[in-house]
């Protein structure tokens, strides 16, 4: 029973690991795959935008048309993105007829393009965020966002460029930015020019951010955002440390327990390596199996998250982070059980023998 | 040290010290048991017979005196020289059994063996005389709780021998038996001393049971007082 409850203890930080670094992830993921889901070639973004925010709309409006005419310019368009208010989502606004030419458009699960953004304040929303929402979001919900009350007109598939969309005059006029937009994404005649406009795109418009989409989604990483970084730095110190202090408690109270057993080892001949062996490798057991612990608890708190916020939060399974945790849990696991092991091999066998 | 002694003992002592107090356990203790004798050490609480059992044993270091146990000095040797006696020329049967509880009579077993770096795969095969002479042959595999009293002094014994140690040392070894258990294990141990020339050192204050050994050695106020001569 100390053993299991040491392992579960072990796991909950390696859980908080593996799930802190699974949603920085899954955010990316999350980002990569709605910016691919646009389809464009290019990005056009402000120099000072920030890079988990769409930016500011302070591109004019105007561009849209001129980049348009660009030589291998398939088709230009223009979105302004107006934060939503809750962890990162943002509210985009799209030309929808346009936004359907280039990326194919919507998959509708509720409503249909034919009565979308027909009115001010008409929203369409992907399942994810509608999940998210209490209750869950359907065609003909309300919600309020930006002190205003929105109307649900559209439940959509997630994965195109955002989660929650409006009509781009109505997010303009509405947010008072009417003529700006805050990225365009261009679409070019055939993907192998992509490197010619970018080119002749970074001289025309210098005071831009220009990418193509292959770049902006190698830069979607986490080594992007430095505090996540950080963060995932701190949580790991405070597993090393539960972990330690866990097993160093439990291999204590083990070696207590166990009192009279190390005696009569020591008295069958157990050298002190043997018997301080015998804690490392229970203490080593104790690391395996509290990360296998977390693995599963991070499975758990990846259910969690997609029940409760799978629009602001998504988290991915991180395979490539189980032996770094395996690694930190064994290291502290094995770091605990020192000073209980030190005891268990300085005890006097005939002291030990006679507890009771 | 005399010819055929596999432990000489010679103005052996030993101090306690708890605290500013000293309490001398032995006083002077000299004695000589041959190889293949069974020997009683009996004698009242606190006569220091537990105490010649730990020190010829290897579990405490004796304060002065000469301890010459299967050719090593305990007297002059480290920590980890005693363990190595441990493992290699002595063992032990205890009144409290001291098996592991967790494993079955065979893991037991085993894990002397394995202490004692002697291969395990065949032990049950080398130890059949043993296993049937003691009656365990068919309980290696419950666990010390499964077992009465006496089946688990009869696994201890036999853990004690598998290592084939020089000398067996046994420390009250029917203390915690009922009276048809104890003639039973100190019958063996008379039978394990005569079929394979045991040699076996056993503390008691039982005088029946001390009669079972060659050799009945008395003490009292950690001496020696009454020590027939070897045969």
């Amino acid at each position: 029973m100390r053993t299991l409850l040491s392992v579960l203890l072990i796991g909950v930080p390696v859980m908080l690991i593996l799930t802190l670094v699974g949603v920085s992830q899954g955010f990316m993921q999350d980002s990569r795959q709605r910016t691919r889901g646009v389809g464009a070639d290019i990005i056009v973004r402000p120099s000072n935008s920030s890079f988990t925010s769409g930016g500011t709309s302070s591109i004019p409006e105007g561009y849209v048309a001129k980049l348009a005419e660009v030589p291998h310019v398939k088709q230009a368009i223009g979105v302004a993105t107006a934060l939503a208010g809750k962890l990162f989502n943002a509210i985009i606004g799209i030309d929808y007829p346009a936004f359907q030419q280039m990326s194919g458009g919507f998959t509708f699960i509720e409503g249909d393009a034919a009565h979308v953004f027909q009115q001010p304040g008409d929203l369409v929303v992907d399942t994810s965020y509608a999940a998210e929402q209490h209750p869950k979001l359907h065609v003909g919900s309300r919600l309020q966002i930006l002190n205003r009350t929105w109307r649900v007109t559209g439940v959509v598939e997630t994965g195109k460029l955002g989660h929650v969309f409006a009509s781009l005059p109505d997010l303009q006029k509405y947010t008072g930015t009417e003529g700006k937009i805050s990225q365009i994404y261009l679409k070019l005649d055939t993907p192998a020019n992509t490197d010619a406009v970018l080119a002749d795109l970074k001289n025309r418009l210098p005071e831009y951010s220009i990418f193509s989409v292959q770049e902006w989604i190698d830069l979607t990483s986490v080594d992007q955002i430095p505090a996540v970084g950080i963060f995932v730095n701190v949580i790991i110190g405070i597993g090393i440390f539960t972990g330690l202090f866990v097993v160093s408690l439990s291999m204590y109270m083990a070696v207590l327990q166990r009192t009279r057993e190390i005696g009569i080892l020591k008295s069958l001949g157990a050298t002190k390596g043997f018997v301080m062996s015998l804690i490392l490798c229970e203490a080593g057991f104790m690391g395996i199996g509290g990360t296998i612990a977390g693995i599963a608890l991070s499975f758990g708190s990846r259910a969690a998250l997609l029940q409760f916020v799978p629009a602001s939060l998504p988290q991915a399974i991180v395979p490539e982070w189980w032996p770094k945790v395996l690694l930190i849990a064994l290291g502290s696991a094995l770091l605990g059980a020192l000073y209980p092991g030190m005891i268990a091999v300085r005890q006097d066998p005939i002291e030990a023998l006679s507890y009771e | 040290m005399n010819n055929g002694a596999i432990i000489h003992i010679r103005d052996l002592r030993k101090v306690y010290h708890t605290g500013k107090v000293s309490v001398e356990a032995l006083r002077g203790v000299n004695l000589e048991v041959p190889k293949g004798e069974f020997l009683s050490v009996v004698g009242p609480s606190g006569s220091g017979k537990s105490t010649l059992f730990h020190i010829v044993g290897g579990l405490t270091p004796p304060t002065s005196g000469e301890v010459v146990v299967g050719g090593i000095n305990v007297a002059d040797v480290s920590d980890a020289k005693r363990t190595e006696l441990r493992r290699t020329q002595v063992s032990f049967v205890f009144q409290k059994f001291n098996l592991l509880p967790n494993l079955s009579a065979r893991d037991n077993i085993r894990t002397a063996l394995h202490i004692a770096g002697r291969p395990m795969d065949h032990f049950e095969k080398d130890l059949r005389d043993v296993l049937e002479l003691l009656g365990i042959a068919s309980r290696l595999d419950h666990r010390p709780s499964e077992m009465s009293g006496g089946e688990q002094q009869r696994v201890a014994i036999a853990r004690a021998l598998a290592t084939k140690p020089a000398i067996l040392l046994a420390d009250e070894p029917t203390g915690n038996l009922d009276s048809a258990n104890s003639l039973a294990v100190l019958n063996l141990l008379r039978d394990l001393n005569k079929r394979i020339g045991q040699t076996i050192l056993m503390i008691t204050h039982n005088a029946e049971a001390a009669d079972f050994g060659d050799r009945i050695v008395h003490m009292r106020d950690g001496q020696i007082v009454e020590i027939p001569a070897a045969a």
